[in-house]
């Protein structure tokens, strides 16, 4: 058995009957597993379901719903933090979903807090958060320089009485990245909400997912990053002017290929609406096998799979002498 | 992962998978008169995992991993799987499941009442409730209390007792062998044996009751009894709660409820004997 199941019954909860005690232990523990838990409760609340199903999924609903809350909270407290600073601050991920109320937050469950903020005032944006309680999680000389010099974020920050992290970013793929995101215009198209922090625009919010999906990172957690986009698409599906959009901003932040993937990819295991003419990809066969590489124990399969894409991460974040030099930093110390 | 056994511990379900076959069959023999999960679903997996896969054979060392796991758990030598397998259990219940306010404490229940006792690591908590199960009492369980928050009620979670050191020597005194599982040694917190809980623990293992008192006993001081305030109460109950943060309100209300409707007295007693006087001199009093 592999995660195929669990996107089924995500996609189409009334798959969800008559499923015989061993599936739906093995749902149960590939959604824990992808992260899916309190997404796949939100999706089968009202499903009459086996009282054990019932009482495990109630778990997760809480902790999502818990999770929620504390997530909104962080959102909160760097609202204090930075509003005064006067430029646009720019939630990303799950933050934005629950902020924002998306059907991409509902049961989802969020982890760090990201925003976005424009590059030339990211040393005040460090300043106020360094001011507000927030140090630097990582505390070393080369990692800094790492992140300051390559990544599209500052290295993580951690807040010293709440234990929580905050990703500062001022673009979304990292500078050594072959794509190169308009990092000026995903800001100046930002939505902003009601208490002053801002989200992405609907093609921008997808694009972003997509990027960091596909773009970046060896699709751990795929599964759960590939639903965020299946259902921020079908939120703004209706809205006619969408499908043009996305796909002139993708082109315009180099991401079209990406984008254009990450909509197969859904469809194909979330049964998403496109409505752009998309080709199915030998090497989409490849993607879709990595993200449902795991048990029915919640275990990883597939290791050379992994072990390809983990290479693939890698090679996508930096051209080849860089990656060489920092991977001989890391292993032999500095 | 080859080996997989199930078993439900009062009303939680779980599944334990293992690299290895000792582990298991070890679960097994202390699990033997345990249910299995309801509708043949575990709530939680737990999986006993080697390090790498050479690790399987040679100095084989489990790691502990799940549906709710920690990055900082460290990996146990093989012969402490059963431990690692306790440890995991105890992450899920911490971690995962949001139905109880979750108390690091013991409990026993006598005429539908409940005395919990809690205390840190050394307190005697596990050895007084494993010697009151043998005595007139119900053992619901020795690590975790389990109050429900729409009830206030404590759910039996009662899974083998963990004896510790010189409280293993106290039990096998007055229980037969095949109460016992094997001994493990050179654990972090020393040496350990399980006590599988009786039949009348096991039997009872779906029935509630309401708290009526909680004790913090402390072993090897001179005897003495104190009151103990609801708000210290109230405190160290929250120091002793894995899951009282996540569950917000519903924490709150829950532990607020239990607070001001049970008593409490710390009690001091320099040994098991004068310990299990004491808890029954309160019980009478509190009647």
């Amino acid at each position: 058995m592999s995660a195929r199941l669990l996107c089924t019954v995500l996609t189409d909860p009334s798959r969800a009957v008559g499923l015989t005690p061993d599936q739906w232990t093995n749902i149960l523990t590939i959604a824990h597993a992808e992260r899916l838990s309190g997404t796949l409760a939100h999706r089968l609340t009202g499903l009459i379901l086996p009282p054990v199903v019932h009482s495990a999924l109630e778990s997760a609903r809480l902790n999502a719903e818990a999770g929620r809350v504390h997530a909104l909270w962080e959102v909160e407290m760097a609202r204090r933090a930075l509003t005064p600073l006067g430029c646009p601050i720019v939630l990303l991920k799950g933050s934005a979903f629950v902020a924002a109320g998306l059907a991409a937050g509902q049961g989802r469950l969020i982890g760090d807090l990201d925003i976005l903020v424009p590059r030339s005032r990211l040393d005040d944006v460090e300043a106020a958060l360094l001011a507000a309680g927030w140090e630097w999680a990582k505390p070393d000389a080369y990692d800094d320089m790492y992140y300051r010099r390559w990544m599209h974020e500052l290295p993580p920050l951690i807040h010293t009485s709440r234990d929580r992290m905050i990703d500062v970013h001022h673009t979304i793929l990292p500078l050594t990245a072959r794509p190169r995101p308009d990092a000026e215009a995903l800001i100046g198209n930002a939505v902003v909400l009601g208490d002053g922090m801002s989200i992405l625009s609907p093609a921008d919010i997808i694009i972003h997912a997509a990027a960091h999906l596909f773009a970046d990172g060896e699709l751990d957690g795929g599964l759960r990053n590939l639903w965020d986009i299946d259902r921020l698409v079908r939120e703004f599906d209706q809205d006619d002017a969408f499908w043009n959009s996305l796909n002139q901003r993708a082109t315009q932040h180099q991401l079209g290929r990406v984008v254009d993937r990450a909509l197969r990819l859904a469809h194909a295991l979330y049964d998403t609406p496109v409505r752009t003419r998309v080709r199915w990809q030998w090497t989409d066969a490849l993607f879709r096998a990595r993200l449902l590489a795991r048990n029915g124990r919640g275990q990883n399969t597939r290791r050379p799979l992994r072990f390809a894409f983990y290479v693939r991460s890698h090679v996508l974040r930096m051209p080849p002498l860089l990656l060489v030099r920092h991977l001989w930093i890391k292993a032999f110390g500095k | 992962m080859m080996f997989t056994t199930t078993m439900r511990v009062g009303p939680i379900g779980f599944r334990i998978g293992s690299d290895w076959r000792a582990p298991i069959a070890e679960l097994e023999a202390l699990y033997r008169d345990y249910p299995k999960p309801d509708d043949g679903i575990p709530h939680f997996t737990v999986r006993l995992e080697a390090t790498r896969f050479w690790r399987r054979f040679i100095r084989p060392s489990v790691q502990i991993a799940g549906d709710h796991t920690i990055p900082e758990a460290l990996p146990l030598p093989l012969a402490q799987g059963v431990l690692a397998a306790e440890m995991a259990m105890n992450l899920q219940m911490a971690l995962g499941q949001r139905h109880f306010l979750l108390l690091h404490a013991s409990s026993v229940e006598r005429d539908g009442k409940v005395i919990i006792l809690t205390g840190e690591s050394g307190s005697g908590k596990s050895t007084l409730a494993a010697l009151l199960g043998e005595a007139g009492w119900r053992l619901l369980g020795d690590e975790f209390a389990l109050i429900e928050p729409a009830t206030g009620h404590a759910w039996p979670f009662p899974r083998p007792v963990s004896l510790k050191n010189d409280s293993i020597a106290v039990l096998e005194a007055r229980l037969p062998t095949a109460r016992f599982g094997t001994r493990i040694c050179g654990t972090p917190k020393g040496d350990i044996r399980h006590l599988i809980p009786n039949a009348e623990a096991l039997e009872g293992m779906d029935a509630p009751a309401h708290p009526a008192l909680i004790l913090f006993p402390r072993f090897g001081a001179a005897e003495a009894v104190r009151d103990v305030l609801p708000s210290e109460v109230f405190i160290r109950l929250t120091q002793a709660s894995t899951n009282y943060v996540a569950l917000a309100e519903r924490g709150y209300t829950a532990l607020t409820r239990l607070v001001t409707q049970t008593s409490a007295r710390a009690i001091d007693y320099p040994d098991t004997a004068r310990g299990l006087a004491l808890v029954e001199q309160l019980w009478t009093e509190l009647a």
